[in-house]
């Protein structure tokens, strides 16, 4: 009878205004049954995290375009090994360099997806990859 | 240690972990709330209902400024709808909201309805108890706002704000059952536009008609400008009087009255509901009785009657 419901958050850390990428993100984790919870533009790491503490998700989205990835994105995983709940998948999307990937990758973001990646594709990975409860 | 042992310690994931698992329907989130039930009762509990569009959000992220000012905790259950093709959805509320999420005297949770009619999800109730249980002073809940019935919030908020923008229709719409009888507090949000005093007066003259007996509550129709924080001080002080009137009447008794009732009773229903049809589910009872329907062999009241039957002697 109860069946558990996926959760996700799909935000934009830093200061970039282009949020039409996260928008198609949302809207595709809705399409396949998501629960998407989507906090908008400006977000810093402080809140991207106790959101998604309090809204209980599996799966944190993020998208960058302004090129502070490499500061904000580890900020995120640190925040989130602070407060224990480092099992919370994040995995973001943007124009980021090839040669920053290997260092997010070690920071704790678990997938980089750069533009060209489809919808279908990201959600693929996202099922596959976020733990059952 | 059981997450209620967890929430009441203070443990934050413990909370939102229960509120999943009373939202996914976990047989084992009902033990957690029995535990959790004697230490509820405390936190004042705000309705904010109204159109899509009349600044909802912006105004919820305003009064828990305001009630932050005030030293108090504020829980704050946003509801947004769940697509009914996919079962997904996108919960936004929080976009106007965000800036609390790093206070710790502020626990948001979005909700999607999940199918279930009357402006809140299924969970709603049980949430609120959770952040009350967390020792809120304050939970505002926010309704999906879509239609014109969402009348459950009464029976579940000590307080109902109803929120409407100007110029939304003429005093009509008004008239028809619903809205107007639901709100303690009327708000003409977006105030600086125009036709919003306009859009007061009607609202007030519509209330006027009311009949009001000696002592009962008079709604007030106030104009707030949610973005800019205008009136908003105005609005909180507007909502303690009207809990305190609650108080002073004696009407909190009534409230409190309606408000178990409506709790007990849907728990029964759902209960009853899930027992009953789980059971003939199961065992093919059901399947037989679809097919006797489609050749109208078996009609479908009998049908019920005789199931009740059975199951009220076991």
């Amino acid at each position: 009878m109860s069946e558990r419901k996926l959760r996700i958050l799909v935000g934009k850390p830093g200061l970039d205004g282009h949020d039409r990428g996260a928008k198609i993100i949302a809207r595709a984790f809705r399409d396949a049954g998501f629960e998407v919870i989507y906090t908008g533009l400006h977000q810093t790491p402080d809140q991207i995290v106790s959101a998604a503490i309090q809204e209980d998700v599996d799966c944190i989205g993020l998208s960058i375009l302004s090129g502070a990835h490499n500061t904000l994105l580890p900020k995120v995983c640190d925040l989130l090994k602070e407060k224990k709940a480092e099992e919370i998948v994040v995995f973001c999307g943007g124009v980021i360099p090839e040669d920053d990937i290997p260092g997010l990758k070690a920071a704790g973001i678990r997938e980089v997806f750069t533009p060209g990646a489809s919808t279908d594709q990201i959600v693929a990975w996202v099922k596959s990859t976020i733990a059952p409860l | 240690m059981s997450l209620y042992e967890r929430i009441l310690a203070g443990d934050i994931r413990a909370a939102a972990r229960l509120m999943r698992n009373i939202d996914d329907n976990l047989p084992s989130s009902r033990s957690d709330l029995q535990e959790l039930f004697p230490h509820t009762g405390g936190a004042f509990l705000i309705g904010v209902t109204g159109p899509p569009g009349a600044g909802k959000s912006t105004l919820v992220d305003q009064i828990t400024a305001a009630y932050r000012k005030r030293g108090k905790r504020v829980g704050v259950v946003a509801i947004d709808p769940t697509s009914p093709f996919t079962g997904g959805a996108i919960l936004g509320d929080r976009i106007r909201m965000n800036r609390h999420a790093d206070d710790e005297g502020v626990f948001i949770r979005s909700l999607a309805t999940r199918g279930h009619m009357g402006g809140l999800s299924r969970s709603t109730a049980d949430v609120a108890n959770v952040m009350d249980a967390m020792g809120m002073d304050v939970v505002i809940i926010e309704t999906v706002g879509v239609g014109q019935d969402e009348v459950d919030i009464v029976r579940l908020a000590h307080t109902t704000l109803v929120v409407m923008v100007p110029g939304m229709g003429d005093d009509i719409q008004a008239i028809k059952a619903g809205i107007l009888e639901i709100g303690d507090l009327f708000v003409v949000n977006k105030a600086d536009r125009d036709g919003a005093d306009r859009t007061a007066r009607e609202l007030s003259m519509m209330l006027e008609m009311n009949k009001y007996a000696e002592g009962a509550w008079r709604p007030p129709v106030l104009k707030t400008e949610a973005q800019r924080n205008v009136g908003v001080d105005e609005l909180v002080e507007s909502m303690e009087n009207h809990r305190q009137w609650l108080v002073n009447s004696g009407e909190i008794n009534l409230l409190l009255k309606e408000k178990n009732a409506a709790l007990f009773q849907t728990l029964l229903k759902e209960r009853l509901f899930a027992e009953v049809y789980g059971r003939i589910e199961e065992d093919g009872r059901f399947g037989e009785i679809l097919d006797g329907m489609l050749s109208r062999r078996q009609d479908p009241y009998s049908a019920v009657e005789q199931i009740l039957a059975e199951r009220l002697k076991s």
